[in-house]
């Protein structure tokens, strides 16, 4: 038997060897995305000569690596992250690219990999990206914990990466150079769903409930001060993995311990879970402000449970930017309108989209407008305008704080809080409900009891 | 105070969901106790039996109690098939190739789970109402999972005392080279045991499955879970399996009351090792 087990082994072990010798240099399961095949025909031309009576047009194609996480936790926000950035793409190569003033016209391809939401495998993948795939640019997977593990990667290696879907506040303050953030600092997240509360209830007792990882963590640790600075009783502060599926011992707690609001959660599959067991579990709350989960189009799937659930959201299209915002603030105004850019995706995936998205997109096209602002792609002098970058989107305010302490981390971007609630057919839609100058309803408060 | 009335009102809780993890961990533990073998694709087989509730529920209609006949019925053919095409041919070798071989069978049910339903969260959106007890509210859901949980423990062990085949098996757990000689075609009977093992896996995701969320990853927790309890309550001892559930659901009540409930994993596989070290044979003996 032992020798029989030896020579299965054997031959496993060959079998390995034989394959692993014939494999082309990428896996088939990570071959690059759709959009880098069809940039791949769009030869780069940057060797041609000099026109001696036009300017030469010369093609050049910057290749952009990431890692979505196709499979695992993090899937549902990273699919919507990766779907607004392929849409940035797509209009900009299909605009004619990028031109420069000699000459060059800037094109992209995406290289792309499933990272299983799994932090090994990142950096293992941002290492490929950028010493074989040859990214010019890179973009940070979804959420906070996997973009800390890239991020490291593209400092050793010096490369530019635009974070989208990672808001936790430290991967800045570790001297890094090369990273620019999207979103609002997690600290920063639920400061705005207090100030609402202040309004509604300054006597609400909070809990605040959250998955512990890097996200959540960073969330809660700029929301404590500020809710005691604001005099409300935090009576339950409890943390819990990120693969929890039962939140009866959790909801047990927070009934006992007398809260009337809760503020918390982390991603879309503990967020969604803990929504429903709160609802089936009655557990009378005035109020719940979940992170991630309810700013998904997916969230209504729970029904009833989601009626009164709110989330920070990095962008709502019922709260959209506009240029006039852009001219009140005397910032300069870039890129396309709020609706422009949900027509444009919906009529490519038939899907609403969501902040998730929006970050995405805005990834590309921050990239976008630092090579215009450089006129040049070259990674120092892009890097630079980055840095000097202070405009205004659609999706808000977007300018890099440049201290050596905080180097990259999101300044001009503020958050609005959304709602789902019931339109008058019934249906569950998301509302903003603060701040008060954007919202489109009145906030649920409290929320109607199961 | 609190504490009490913390743990007055998850005990129940804890005991309820402890029937379900305990008739999780007796597939492991049955197919153990009869061919030795650690079933490594026990805990997909939790997370089709999850899907089976989802498709026949959300897409068909069907009550997800009526459905538990054909997920139950699957469940067994599919375990049929696992052994005769992965399982068979190494029962005889050592541990490492029964081992290689349920493991492979895990990544093949992985890999095409992921491929088919990819990774996302699936719900089953059924409700069977909840009853207040003090300060606690027991989930329909729950307790009626508890109860067919129960209803499957006492249909296993008439089965293995009661009738022919069920004494056939016992007959290839205690010795199968003896149980050979008295006629009993223990290759049918492997095969048996291994489909009533991924029967019972596949039923309780299918219970599971109306009170949690799943994908097609999520049979891994619950398969740890088995494994613990199975040494709990001692390994091919399925009767044991479920007492094993009993106080793993337990302590994943009362844990939360005094700590956070990041602990509860920490203290469950301490228990682990701490039985492991102190009375390999579980609780309530292993095998006999």
């Amino acid at each position: 038997m032992k020798r029989s087990l030896f020579s299965f082994l054997t031959i496993m072990v060959l079998l390995g060897l034989v394959l692993s010798a014939c494999a082309p240099s990428a896996a088939p399961t990570e071959a690059p995305a759709e959009p880098a095949t069809a940039a791949a025909t769009e030869a780069p031309a940057e060797e041609q000569p000099a026109a001696t009576e036009a300017p030469a047009i010369v093609e050049k194609t910057i290749t952009i690596g990431f890692t979505s996480s196709l499979t695992g936790a993090q899937e549902v926000s990273s699919k919507r992250q990766v779907a607004g950035f392929n849409l940035w793409m797509q209009q900009v190569n299909d605009a004619g690219g990028i031109k420069l003033s000699d000459g060059t016209v800037v094109k992209f391809a995406a290289v792309t990999y499933d990272d299983e939401s799994n932090k090994e495998r990142v950096q293992e993948l941002y290492t490929r990206l950028i010493t074989e795939d040859n990214a010019d640019f890179l973009i940070s997977p979804y959420s906070s914990g996997l973009t800390a593990a890239a991020s490291i990667i593209a400092e050793q290696n010096g490369k530019i990466m635009v974070t989208a879907g990672a808001a936790e506040d430290d991967a800045y303050k570790t001297g890094n150079t090369s990273l620019f953030q999207l979103y609002t600092p997690g600290s920063q997240y639920l400061l705005s769903t207090v100030d609402m509360l202040k309004t509604l209830d300054p006597g609400a007792k909070v809990a605040v409930v959250h998955e512990n990882d890097k996200f959540s963590t960073s969330v809660v640790e700029g929301l404590k001060p500020y809710l005691e600075s604001q005099g409300f009783e935090v009576v339950l502060e409890e943390g819990y993995a990120s693969d929890t599926t039962d939140f009866g011992p959790v909801i047990n707690k927070l009934v006992e311990s007398g809260a009337t609001v809760l503020l918390g959660g982390g991603h879309y599959p503990d967020g969604s879970t803990f929504a429903r067991q709160l609802y089936e579990r009655k557990a009378g709350l005035k109020f719940v402000s979940l992170l991630v989960a309810p700013a998904d189009s997916k969230f209504p799937e729970l029904g009833d449970a989601a009626l009164g659930i709110s989330t920070s959201s990095q962008w709502e299209l019922k709260a959209t930017h506009t240029e006039e915002e852009a001219q009140a603030f005397g910032k300069p105004w870039y890129g396309p309108t709020g609706a422009d850019f949900a027509t444009a995706y919906e009529a490519a995936t038939g899907d609403k989209p969501t902040y998730h998205v929006a970050g995405g997109y805005m990834a590309g096209l921050i990239v976008q407008k630092a090579i215009e602002d450089a006129d040049s792609v070259d990674p120092e002098k892009v890097k630079a305008a980055l840095e000097a970058l202070d405009i205004f989107t659609f999706y808000g305010g977007i300018k890099f704080d440049t201290t050596p302490d905080a180097h990259g981390l999101q300044l001009g971007h503020e958050m609005v809080v959304a709602q789902w609630q019931k339109n008058e057919a019934g249906e569950l839609v998301r509302e903003v409900i603060w701040p008060a100058d954007v919202a489109t309803s009145d906030p649920l408060y409290p929320v109607p009891a199961p | 105070m609190q504490q009490i009335n913390l743990l007055l009102a998850s005990i129940p809780d804890g005991i309820l969901l402890g029937f379900v993890y305990g008739l999780a961990a007796m597939g492991l533990t049955l197919i153990w106790g009869v061919m030795n073998v650690i079933n490594l694709a026990h805990g997909p087989i939790i997370a089709l039996g999850m899907f089976g509730t989802f498709f026949m529920f959300s897409r068909l209609g069907i009550n997800p109690y009526a459905g538990l006949i054909p997920v139950a019925f699957v469940g067994l053919l599919v375990g049929i098939l696992i052994y005769t095409v992965a399982v068979h041919r190494v029962i005889n070798a050592p541990h490492l190739s029964s081992l290689l071989a349920t493991f492979s069978v895990n990544m093949i049910i992985i890999g095409l789970g992921t491929a088919a339903l990819t990774t996302s969260p699936y719900n089953v959106d059924f409700s069977a109402g909840s009853i207040q007890l003090g300060s606690t509210t027991l989930l329909g859901t729950r307790l009626i999972a508890a109860l067919v949980a129960m209803l499957f423990t006492a249909g296993l062990y008439l089965f293995l005392y009661r009738t022919r085949p069920g004494k056939f098996i016992r007959a290839v757990a205690n010795n199968r080279a003896a149980a050979e000689l008295m006629g009993v075609p223990s290759t049918r009977i492997l095969a048996l045991s291994f489909g009533l093992g991924t029967m019972l896996a596949a039923v309780s995701g299918a219970l599971i499955a109306t009170f949690f969320p799943f994908s097609i990853l999520a049979g891994g927790s619950y398969e740890l879970k088995s494994f613990v309890i199975g040494v709990l309550g001692g390994l091919g001892n399925p009767i044991g399996a479920l007492f094993g559930g009993l106080i793993l659901g337990v302590l994943e009540g009362i844990i939360p009351a005094f700590l956070e409930s990041s602990w509860v994993p920490v203290i469950e596989f301490g228990l682990f090792v701490l039985i492991l070290l102190v009375r390999p044979s579980g609780l309530f003996g292993a095998k006999k």
